[in-house]
């Protein structure tokens, strides 16, 4: 039995004029510790998918199946970061990354140092008092990331999570995400439009066809680009073929969806 | 280093021609104010206007010493002040206590929207003789007054506010296994604090026109009891220094809102 099992899902979003089709027969297996990359066109479904897995959305056909136990509901053990950073205007940074210890009565002196640890880790220091509007960007996403990480959760969604920051930092943060992950064993998926943003983080990519999402095709990484990380795997030469192969899957869907 | 000297001069004269334009404009508030006394007093003593009913500056002030004196002004003031800071608590305090239950109960909101629009519709202070007539001619009908006037309004105002959170900031409270008390406290509340306190300053304006219309129909006490009395034996010294205390204290009621304001919301 494998760690996390999207059985079979399919969602349908109802409203009074139409009926969407965002997913199609979603079914995929993932081992724990292992980092899947979803890949595909915008609105294709991927937010739809990763509120499913996170128990926020009920699909209208399938389930979510971790650790033996189905989701039915959001839960700790998983930890989801959405695709804006949605810090609390009205909390400072220290209260925002605190809100999850403190929801979940794990709020103690122990786990609240680690959390700041975790903060300056992120090179985010002297921050904790700032309300999120004097934040950057990239510092804001890094903030938010370690709101998401603080509670521990087994696994992580991350929902395109450097889609707005500059290429450099970007780069930067892949490093230190993966760099985190690897560290702490966590399991992952990511959300992304960027070939090689899935290529450098990942152990497998999905690729999704456009709407209704299906899956189209699954790539796994080689050996050799899975254990380095992101930046220096975008300078493998194993990377470019890659990239190649996956970009004329992408363009072919797309050809093939528009015929 | 020349060029941030030159930078600091032109900060300077921007800050100077700052100060100067402040200056002007108090200049021409004070003017305002004191031409209008001075020609009210005037046009009243040279009978331009009929001292009868515009009464004068200068009459109005003696009288309010006088009242000051025998102590019925303060004694009114008194009852003003209570019942319209009252009704304003009341008012500002049930109407969010009501969003909440509407949105907390989505079905009980969709079920009373017809009723609110109709109760929001409705000139409340035609409910006066209704309450004085169930509550007894006292301070409780007046205080509901000053509360049915602005009740409706803030609950529909603040329930909106609590409907359009954006429902991602829910998901995040949802994904550490927030219910719903949570969520109302960490996220729906704080974010609609800039609307509840808007709402505070319409319901200051608000609760003073409920207190007085409460008091024009009680007629025992008050402010409002001094203008109808004013009114019913002609008195209009009376009504006019009625209005003028009226005037400056529904003024520090609304900056006192300012500050709460101020302290309420730092971040935003
Ligand atoms: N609440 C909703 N009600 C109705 N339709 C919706 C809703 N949310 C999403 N959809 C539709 O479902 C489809 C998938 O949306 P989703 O947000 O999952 O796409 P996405 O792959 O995350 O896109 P992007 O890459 O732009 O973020 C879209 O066509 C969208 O219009
Ligand atoms: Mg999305």
């Amino acid at each position: 039995m494998s760690f996390l099992t999207i059985d079979h899902v399919s969602h349908t979003y109802f409203t009074k004029k139409s009926a969407t089709t965002a997913l199609e027969d979603i079914h995929l297996e993932v081992e724990e510790g292992e980092f899947i990359s979803f890949l595909g066109p915008s609105g294709c479904g991927k937010t739809t998918l990763l509120s499913i897995i996170a128990g926020i959305m009920k699909p209208t056909e399938g389930q979510v199946i971790l650790n033996g136990k189905q989701i039915s509901s959001a839960t700790p053990s998983v930890g989801y970061m959405l695709q804006q950073d949605y810090l609390f205007p009205w909390k400072t940074i220290e209260e925002n990354i605190l809100i999850g210890l403190k929801l979940l009565n794990k709020l103690n002196e122990n786990e609240k140092k680690r959390t700041f640890q975790l903060l300056h880790q992120m090179g985010l220091e002297n921050v904790e008092k700032l309300y999120p509007n004097q934040l950057s960007g990239g510092m804001r996403q890094r903030a938010a990331l370690v709101r998401t990480l603080s509670t521990d959760p087994k696994m992580l969604l991350l929902d395109e999570p450097f889609s707005a920051l500059d290429y450099q930092t970007k780069l930067k943060l892949e490093d230190l995400v993966f760099q985190t992950l690897k560290d702490f064993k966590k399991t992952a998926i990511l959300v992304t439009h960027d070939i090689g943003e899935a290529i450098a983080m990942s152990d497998r990519i999905v690729l999704l066809s456009k709407r209704p999402g299906k899956i189209a095709k699954i790539f796994t990484v080689p050996k050799e680009l899975r254990d380095t990380s992101p930046f220096k795997t975008r300078q493998h030469p194993t990377y470019t073929s890659l990239f190649d192969l996956i970009w004329k899957e992408l363009d072919q869907l797309e050809t093939n969806n528009n015929n | 280093m020349k060029q941030t000297t030159t930078i600091d001069l032109l900060h300077k004269q921007y800050l100077q021609r700052l100060h100067k334009e402040k200056k002007w404009i108090t200049f021409y508030q004070i003017l305002i104010f004191i031409s209008f006394f001075l020609i009210w007093e005037v046009s009243s003593s040279q009978k331009w206007i009929d001292p009868l009913i515009f009464s004068s500056p200068t009459k109005i002030f003696h009288l309010f010493v006088e009242k000051l004196q025998d102590g019925t002004l303060l004694a009114n003031l008194n009852v003003t002040l209570f019942e319209t800071v009252l009704g304003f608590i009341f008012g500002t305090l049930f109407g969010t206590l009501l969003a909440a239950l509407l949105w907390w109960f989505p079905r009980l909101s969709k079920i009373l929207d017809p009723y609110l629009v109709v109760l929001n519709a409705m000139p409340k202070v035609a409910l006066g003789p209704i309450f004085i007539v169930v509550l007894g001619p006292g301070f409780t009908s007046i205080i509901a007054m000053g509360t049915i006037i602005s009740v409706i309004i803030t609950t529909i105002v603040v329930y909106t506010s609590f409907k359009e959170v954006d429902p991602n900031y829910i998901k995040v409270l949802q994904t550490f296994g927030a219910g719903k008390k949570h969520v109302f406290r960490e996220a729906i509340l704080p974010s609609s604090f800039p609307t509840i306190i808007s709402t505070l300053k319409v319901n200051v304006g608000l609760s003073w026109v409920g207190v007085i219309v409460g008091e024009f129909l009680v007629s025992a006490k008050g402010l409002g009891y001094m203008i109808i009395y004013g009114f019913q034996v002609f008195n209009f010294t009376l009504v006019l220094l009625s209005l003028v205390i009226i005037a400056i204290f529904a003024t520090i009621m609304y900056k006192i809102v300012e500050l709460i304001e101020k302290t309420l919301i730092k971040s935003q």
